[in-house]
């Protein structure tokens, strides 16, 4: 049995340093998505329209009962078959993004509901329309109000995006793998991606208080 | 200017608009009193359309709020009609995530494509009217409940609106503060804005109005001159609520 042995990071430490730089392109990009794509997923959630609003939520039950790993595979693995090809990086991307685009749209959708009456008819009484109302008046109130939830998301995104090592996007957590099968020193390089996931969290909440704190002013 | 002829509203079993005929004319102001649940409010909220009524007509000039379109040629309609009608709620309903500044600007530059600077300059303007200048930038959390329902006043003036509809303004105010908004509506009456004003405040009602009108389940018991109606009123149901009110 050898101990534990730090040294052995030193030479390993650009690949652990790539690993890490695909994590952060591969979060924002994902991250990105998921936001951008839980507005428009909330508001449909929860339309008027019955049809636009049972497929909508059809789509997110479905994301959400099923397993992140498996909608890699399928997109993935499961697309070239009908044609599509993705390269890893822009599958893992889609993978991630859709899935918390998805817990994202529901939180979202709460904070819409919440927003009080008083504040759609001072909106439209002004001559606002319906979609207008939405863009300028209740989205960005309901957005601020969850913002902690959707920090929340946004920390579980980070620390899954893991999984997606599985289809052979070199981030991070692959990098470590890699480093391993070279080194016979699992321990050591698992804690040190462990301590860099950390670290990235750690600024991502940051960031995140940032926000809200931004978001209180006004409270 | 403002017409409604037989509007009739229901919420399921209870009618609550049993008939209303009314008209405001250019640059007067029409007052509406009675008990809670009358129908007052109901009534205002009508003619921007807030409420859909069940049967009658309303009408702003010489365009029928109650157009008979549908979906998005009603949407569009109604939009452009509201856009004339300017509308001051009880819970102020300002927007909390923007300035008093974003709050004034926000609909005149959206919708009348009004140039930042113009709609600016025209909301300095409006907040000196309503004397509160010195809140620009200030968020609506930060003021008190005089302040944002002047500034409420003035996000409505912005669009420069022909008719404004006052929705028991001053009901959620402390009595202390209800002098600088009635003080507003005051100038506001001195420039011959055309107003409909839902109030219980009956002194004011009596200072201001040109006519008033008095409700209750949902019809118009009495209207006439403010000296009238409030001196000698004829029907019994309109001395008893005074009596009540003035006890």
């Amino acid at each position: 049995m050898t101990g534990l042995d730090f040294s052995v990071l030193g030479e390993y430490y650009p690949m652990l340093l790539m690993g890490l730089v695909w994590t952060c392109l591969l979060c924002a990009s994902s991250i990105a998505l998921s936001l951008a794509g839980g507005v428009p997923l909330a508001v449909a959630s929860i339309s008027r329209n019955p049809g636009l609003r049972s497929i909508t939520r059809f789509f997110l039950w479905v994301f959400r009962g099923t397993p992140l790993l498996l909608q890699l595979f399928l997109i993935y693995f499961g697309l070239p078959q009908i044609g599509i090809y993705l390269s890893p990086m822009a599958a893992g991307i889609i993978g991630l993004g859709v899935h918390y685009a998805v817990y994202n749209a529901d939180v979202m959708a709460a904070g819409i509901v919440a927003i009080e009456s008083g504040q759609h008819e001072a909106s439209r009484s002004l001559g606002l329309s319906r979609g207008q109302t939405l863009r300028k008046v209740i989205v960005p109130q309901a957005l601020s109000n969850v913002a902690p939830a959707l920090g929340n998301n946004l920390i579980a995104l980070l620390k899954e995006s893991a999984l997606v090592s599985i289809i052979t996007v070199p981030e991070l957590t692959l990098s470590a793998q890699r480093a391993i099968s070279d080194t016979f020193r699992p321990f050591e390089f698992y804690i040190a991606a462990g301590a860099i996931y950390y670290m990235v969290n750690y600024f991502l909440e940051l960031g995140l208080k940032r926000v809200e704190m931004k978001t209180a002013l006004y409270r | 200017m403002v017409r409604l002829v037989n509007v009739r509203k229901r919420f399921g079993d209870n009618e609550v608009l049993k008939g209303i005929n009314l008209e405001v004319l250019k640059g007067k102001i029409l007052v509406i009193i009675g008990p809670s649940g009358s129908g007052k409010s109901t009534l205002l909220r009508a003619i921007n359309h807030l409420e859909t009524i069940d049967e009658g007509e309303i009408w702003i000039e010489d365009v029928q709020v109650t157009r008979p379109l549908k979906g998005r040629q009603f949407e569009k309609h109604i939009n452009r009609i509201r856009q004339n009608l300017g509308m001051v709620f009880q819970h102020f309903n300002l927007f909390p995530h923007m300035t008093v500044m974003g709050n004034i600007t926000m609909a005149p530059m959206l919708l009348r494509k009004i140039p930042r600077k113009a709609a600016e300059d025209a909301a300095r303007r409006l907040l000196k009217k309503v004397d509160l200048i010195d809140k620009v930038n200030v968020y609506p959390a930060q003021l008190s409940g005089g302040q944002k329902q002047r500034v409420a006043i003035a996000r409505a003036l912005a669009m420069e609106p022909k008719v404004m509809l006052f929705d028991e303004v001053t009901s959620a105010l402390d009595p202390e503060l209800i002098g600088e908004v009635n003080k507003v509506m005051k100038k506001l009456a001195e420039e011959h804005m055309t107003m409909l004003i839902v109030t219980h405040e009956m002194r004011f009602a009596a200072e201001v109005a040109d006519h008033v009108v008095f409700m209750a389940d949902g019809v118009i018991v009495e209207q006439g001159a403010p000296d009238k109606l409030f001196q000698n009123p004829a029907e019994e149901r309109t001395k008893r609520f005074l009596a009540e009110v003035f006890k």
